[in-house]
């Protein structure tokens, strides 16, 4: 790809500007204050995550990227109230957070549906915990599983499902407690690609009908684009925001918007931000020695 | 694929065929070797069994001596001109013959008691399964609320599992007498003595079984708003359930075992009673049968258990072969 024919990242045509100002007018939900999360190991303290600022606003979609390691699900799980900041505070709602609670609901990286509990069953689990009768409690499970798709599996264990299905539940397990934010770490990470796009495709469509914003963990460039409002850079050693962009491909996203200019624009900064031309690439480099004898008929090595 | 990469493949389930063949074959080998021993006249049979005396006056048929005083009775006698002794070769009384054993499997069971206080087999067996029973059912009552305690907080741990480890090194027999003088002589020390051989292995491995629940699920039940008895009753216990039942199946096995010692403790009583008095009486077909029956009890009983537990958790992968 030719950058110079691409459009700076930041332009932005008038109505996703129009969009992005009214966003900005909305309430804010959630919103991190000089974040800092340090692990004490047997190898010393880690940092794992400095200095971290953002907000995010009512239905907004934020993407989180950065590279393996840099502290994206410490950063999730301090939002989610499983890790304690060192220093720092996250609001949510203007009201900070000491503890994990329903009105942050967490869609995990690996597969977390209770396997004693059928769908069904499992996604009433958390309105149970809220003191909601049997009944409505099922009545309401059953509405969220229908919007997933999956009313015809809502006596299967989770054993009996596919791992696109079981993130299905997951997320409506989550949004059955009607959190105000939905927090999401790298979720259709182990999925194929094919499984990939549909989830993403329904997420979306979710996230267009219901009231909520959501935080979403991925290390998948094009994921990012092609969900988020604004993507969360985040760089490694220590984990600090490296940018907050904007994502100028207007909505609704589509597939076939993945070769547009704003897409590609959006795709080459991040690809900059987070795969930047580095020393150690050329000073370790590969020593390609004939280990085997190849026939240069084939193709003459020198 | 070949075959013997299909019988010694690495880590790889048998076809259900071969496993059927094996499970077979893994019963029918020892007593094919018991067979041989037994059946096969010039294989082993150290004794000779006297059919007619002769002229040996000390010799009275039925008789088992061993093959060299036999040998050299017969020569005595055929220096003297008196008639000579017969005799088959024959093992020794403590190993009877595989047909011997499972007559006495019927008849162990349909021969009187010698005395009026003794009791039949089937009684004898039903207090063993008894005093099993409640030892194991009393170190579990206590034993598995404990150690799920132990594998869910950590204070909890901390402090029983230091002297748990320590306690169960010691040999559960040792307490005999000390259960027998806090006890008494009747069945409440055997009780004791299963109950301390479970008990502290059982906190140990139903705290391990705890801790290996994954925490993930914890996690997501605390962002689902489970809070503290929730988190224990609605997510641990339910989420160790199949291998703490898989754990029990273990343990109990380890129960029986200790099931010998504790029944010799204070007075003898169960099948322990009836194996040394039939041993007492010479009758080694019955004893072979009393402790093949213990086996018999203690397979089926897993056995049972295996098949219930595919029931109560409908949720667990069942993997291969079934
Ligand atoms: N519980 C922990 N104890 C010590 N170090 C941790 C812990 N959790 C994460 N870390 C460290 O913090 C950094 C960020 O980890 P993580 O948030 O999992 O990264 P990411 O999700 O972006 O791949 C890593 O260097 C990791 O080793
Ligand atoms: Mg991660």
């Amino acid at each position: 790809m030719n950058s110079m024919e691409l459009p700076s990242y930041l332009d932005q045509a008038d109505p996703v500007r129009e969009r992005f100002d009214r966003l900005k007018q909305r309430e804010i939900i959630l919103e991190v204050k000089d974040l800092n999360k340090k692990f004490d190991t047997s190898q010393g303290q880690v940092t794992a995550l400095k200095d971290i600022n953002f907000k995010t606003h009512r239905r907004e979609f934020v993407c989180v990227i950065g590279p393996s390691g840099c502290g994206k699900s410490t950063l999730i799980r301090t939002l989610a109230g499983l890790e304690s900041p060192s220093s720092g505070e996250v609001l949510l709602d203007g009201k900070p957070v000491f503890e994990p609670g329903p009105d942050r609901g967490m869609v995990f990286q690996g597969y977390t549906l209770f396997p004693w509990l059928t769908v069904k069953k499992n996604v009433m689990f958390g309105l149970e915990m809220h003191g909601h009768s049997r009944a409505t409690a099922e009545g309401e499970a059953m509405e969220w599983i229908e919007l997933v798709g999956l009313s015809q599996f809502a006596d299967s264990y989770p054993h009996q499902l596919s791992g696109g299905m079981k993130q299905r539940v997951a997320i409506a397990r989550a949004l059955a407690n009607k959190p105000r934010i939905l927090l999401m770490d790298e979720p259709f990470g182990a999925l194929d690609a094919q499984t990939r796009g549909k989830m993403q495709a329904n997420l979306l469509e979710i996230w267009r009908n219901i009231d909520i914003t959501i935080l979403f963990i991925t290390h998948d460039l094009d994921e990012a684009i092609y969900l988020a409002d604004r993507i969360l850079v985040l760089k490694a050693h220590p984990g600090e925001v490296n940018e907050l962009i904007e994502v100028s491909v207007p909505r609704p996203r589509t597939v076939e918007q993945f070769i547009s200019a704003e897409f590609l624009a959006t795709k080459q900064r991040l690809e900059e931000l987070i795969h930047p031309p580095s020393e150690e690439d050329e000073s370790l480099p590969m020593h390609m020695v004939r280990m085997a004898k190849v026939g240069d008929d084939v193709e003459p090595v020198e | 694929m070949s075959s013997t990469t299909q019988w010694l493949a690495v880590r790889k389930p048998l076809p259900p065929k071969q496993t059927a063949l094996l499970t077979i074959a893994s019963f029918l080998l020892p007593l094919l070797v018991w067979c041989f021993v037994s059946y096969v006249p010039f294989i082993w049979h150290p004794k000779i069994e006297v059919t007619e005396p002769g002229g040996v006056t000390w010799f009275k048929k039925g008789m088992l001596v061993d093959r060299e005083l036999f040998s050299d009775q017969a020569m005595l006698a055929a220096e003297d001109n008196r008639a000579a002794p017969k005799g088959d070769r024959a093992n020794p009384v403590y190993l009877p013959a595989p047909h011997e054993v499972a007559t006495a499997f019927y008849s162990a069971f349909t021969t009187e008691p010698k005395r009026k206080s003794e009791k039949w087999l089937h009684e004898s067996l039903w207090h063993s399964i008894t005093v099993i029973f409640w030892g194991f059912v009393l170190s579990s009552l206590i034993g598995i609320p404990l150690g799920i305690l132990c594998g869910t907080y950590a204070a909890v741990s901390r402090l029983n599992e230091p002297f748990i480890e320590f306690f169960r090194y010691l040999p559960a027999p040792a307490f005999g007498a000390l259960a027998v003088a806090i006890l008494g002589i009747h069945d409440g020390p055997k009780i004791a003595i299963i109950f301390i051989g479970t008990f502290f292995q059982q906190v140990l491995i139903v705290s391990n079984t705890t801790r290996k629940l994954d925490v993930a699920l914890l996690e997501a039940a605390l962002t689902l708003g489970a809070k503290k008895i929730n988190l224990l009753f609605r997510v641990v216990v339910p989420g160790i359930l199949p291998e703490l039942y898989r754990d029990q199946r273990i343990l109990l096995g380890w129960a029986w075992t200790y099931l010998i010692v504790a029944e010799l403790i204070g007075t003898s009583s169960g099948i322990t009673w009836f194996i040394t008095q039939q041993a007492r009486y010479k009758n080694f077909d019955n004893v072979f049968a009393a402790i093949i029956m213990i086996g018999v009890i203690g397979i089926a009983t897993d056995l049972l258990l295996a098949a219930l537990g595919k029931r109560l958790f409908p949720w667990e992968k069942h993997q291969g072969n079934s």
